[in-house]
C-alpha cells in the first residue's frame, strides 16, 4: 500500500485534530464556519476538556488547533493550553485577536510549543471589515503588535496570519505575504468553504475560476514558505507533471484528521458541521477514542471512495475530486466534481441544482439580530 | 561534508516518533514539522543512531543489506534537512 493509501485507510489516531473550544465570539463573521456568536450552555467543562486532553496524549496525538468562536473568551482558555502543553500536546490555536493585549501577549510568548494563527481577511480595513465586522481590521493588526512588542517570534518562532482568499482579497495575496515578513509571521492561507454562515456568503465571497488560476500559479511560486493546511488540493487539476501543491494531496476526513466541536460533538472535519457527519461525541462511553476507532461513520469514510462522475477525467488523480464539505453544502453529490472544480464541471453541476435541495448546517449559534419590520418612530424635536 | 554513512547522528531532542502500520510520524515540536517515515526499517535505523558511533555503523547493526545503504542514506540526509536529526552530542 502507499502511503497516500495508508492515510486514507486510516490511522489508530489522529495527525491532528481540531478542537473549537466554544462558539462564543465576539465577531460575526460572515464566512463562519462553526455559525458562531453565542456560548452553548451545554460545551464541555474545564475537568471535560481536561479529559479529553488526557486521552489525546494516550492517544499521541502530536497537536491540535485550537479554535471556536473566540477561543480566548472561555475563562478557562489559558488553564487548558497550559495543560495540554505540560502533557506534550502542542497548541495552535486561531484567534481574531481581541483578547490579545500586552499582559496576554507576554504571557503566551513564555509559554513552550505555542503557535498562534490571526485572523485576517484583507491587507486594509475595508477590504477585511466587510468580512469579519467593523473594526476587525484594527484589532487583528494591534493582536500582531502585542506580539511583537513581547517578542513572540524572537522565543516561539513565526505566529501566523490565517487569510481565507476571497473574490476580494485574491489580489492582495502580495501584500499579505508582504504584512507576515514585515512581522516575521508567516501566511497561511486557506480555502473559503460554504460551511456554516459561509454557506449564505459562499456565492458572493469565492473566487472565479480564472481568479483560481492565479491562486494555483501564486501557491506554486511560494511553495512551502506559505502554508495552505494542505487546503487547495482541487487546484492540482491545473498543474503538469511535477508541479504540484506541497502536502499529502487528499482529503483527512476522519482519516487522519477530525473535529472536536465545543459541546463535545466529534465530526470528520471541521468544514461538516452537520448530522450526516456526526461520528458520536467525547461524553460517549469509551471517550473520543472509541469514536474515532469504532464510529460507522468514519470506517465507512476510510473505505476506498467512488470517484463516480469523476472517473472519466484525466485529472482524477490530481485533484481527488476536491472537498467532501464544499459538495455536501451546495448540495452536489459526494462522489462527483468539487463546486469550483478548475474543469467546470462543478459549475455545470451546481447549475442543475435546486434550492431546495441544499443541506443546511445543523446548527446556528449566531448572535440574535433583533430585525425591525416596521418603521421605528423617531420623535424629532428642537434643541 | 563528510559523507553521511560516517556521520555520527542522532534524533532532535524535540522530535518525537509516533508508531504507525507504514513506519511513524515523526513530529518535531521546534520548528513544527511534521515529517512521515514510510518504512518501518527506517524507524528502527533512527531508534538505533544514537547508539552508534557512525550512521554505517547503525545500519549494519539493523542488519540493513549494503544494496539498500544508498537509499537509506539519501532519507537520512533528508531528515538532516528538516533538522530530524542533528549531529550527535
Amino acid at each position: 500500500m502507499t502511503l497516500a493509501e495508508q492515510l486514507k485507510s486510516g490511522l489508530d489516531a489522529p495527525i491532528c485534530l481540531t478542537w473549537e473550544l466554544t462558539y462564543a465570539c465576539n465577531l460575526a463573521c460572515v464566512h463562519c464556519l462553526s455559525s458562531s456568536g453565542r456560548r452553548d450552555p451545554n460545551e464541555l467543562s474545564t475537568a471535560e476538556a481536561k479529559a479529553v486532553i488526557d486521552e489525546l496524549h494516550r492517544l499521541q496525538v502530536f497537536y491540535v488547533n485550537i479554535g471556536g468562536g473566540e477561543p480566548m473568551i472561555r475563562r478557562d482558555f489559558f488553564d487548558i493550553v497550559e495543560y495540554a502543553i505540560a502533557q506534550g500536546i502542542g497548541v495552535k490555536f486561531s484567534t481574531n485577536g481581541a483578547f490579545i493585549d500586552a499582559e496576554r501577549a507576554r504571557r503566551l510568548t513564555a509559554m513552550d510549543y505555542l503557535d498562534i494563527q490571526i485572523s485576517l481577511d484583507g491587507t486594509d480595513a475595508v477590504t477585511n471589515d466587510a468580512v469579519r465586522g467593523a473594526g476587525s481590521y484594527a484589532t487583528a493588526r494591534a493582536a500582531m503588535d502585542h506580539l511583537r512588542d513581547a517578542g513572540f517570534v524572537e522565543r516561539n518562532g513565526p505566529f501566523k496570519i490565517s487569510v481565507v482568499i476571497t473574490r476580494h482579497n485574491v489580489n492582495q495575496l502580495d501584500e499579505f505575504k508582504a504584512l507576515a515578513d514585515s512581522y516575521g509571521a508567516q501566511l497561511r492561507v486557506t480555502r473559503l468553504r460554504p460551511s456554516g454562515r459561509g454557506a449564505d456568503s459562499w456565492n458572493d465571497l469565492h473566487p472565479t475560476n480564472a481568479q483560481q488560476r492565479q491562486i494555483f500559479q501564486w501557491l506554486l511560486a511560494h511553495g512551502e514558505t506559505v502554508l495552505t493546511g494542505d487546503s487547495f488540493f482541487h487546484l492540482n487539476a491545473l498543474g503538469g507533471p511535477g508541479e504540484q501543491l506541497p502536502g499529502l494531496n487528499l482529503c483527512g476526513a476522519g482519516r487522519v484528521v477530525c473535529l472536536i466541536d465545543p459541546v463535545g460533538d466529534v465530526y470528520a472535519c471541521p468544514f461538516v458541521i452537520h448530522d450526516e457527519f456526526l461520528a458520536g461525541n467525547v461524553r460517549d462511553a469509551g471517550g473520543f477514542t472509541k469514536v474515532w476507532r469504532e464510529s460507522t461513520l468514519f470506517a465507512e469514510l476510510r473505505q476506498p471512495q467512488s470517484a463516480g462522475a469523476c472517473a472519466s477525467c484525466g485529472q482524477f488523480d490530481a485533484c481527488q475530486g476536491g472537498c467532501m464539505a464544499a459538495k455536501f453544502f451546495t448540495g452536489l453529490p459526494l462522489d462527483g466534481p468539487d463546486p469550483e472544480c478548475v474543469g467546470g464541471d462543478g459549475e455545470l453541476a451546481l447549475a442543475g441544482v435546486a434550492t431546495a435541495a441544499v443541506p443546511r448546517p445543523s446548527a446556528d449559534h449566531s448572535h440574535r439580530v433583533t430585525r425591525l419590520d416596521r418603521p421605528v418612530p423617531v420623535l424629532l424635536g428642537r434643541k | 561534508m563528510t559523507d553521511i554513512g560516517d556521520r555520527a547522528l542522532a534524533l532532535h531532542p524535540r522530535v518525537a516518533l509516533r508508531p504507525e502500520p507504514f513506519g511513524a510520524l515523526a513530529y518535531h515540536y521546534g520548528n513544527r514539522r511534521l515529517v512521515f517515515l514510510k518504512h518501518p526499517d527506517v524507524v528502527r535505523v533512527v531508534q538505533a543512531l544514537g547508539e552508534h558511533r557512525s550512521v554505517d555503523a547503525a545500519l549494519t547493526a539493523c542488519a540493513i543489506a549494503p544494496a539498500r545503504r544508498p537509499s537509506f542514506h539519501r532519507a537520512l540526509a533528508g531528515l538532516v534537512e528538516s533538522d530530524m536529526l542533528v549531529e550527535a552530542a
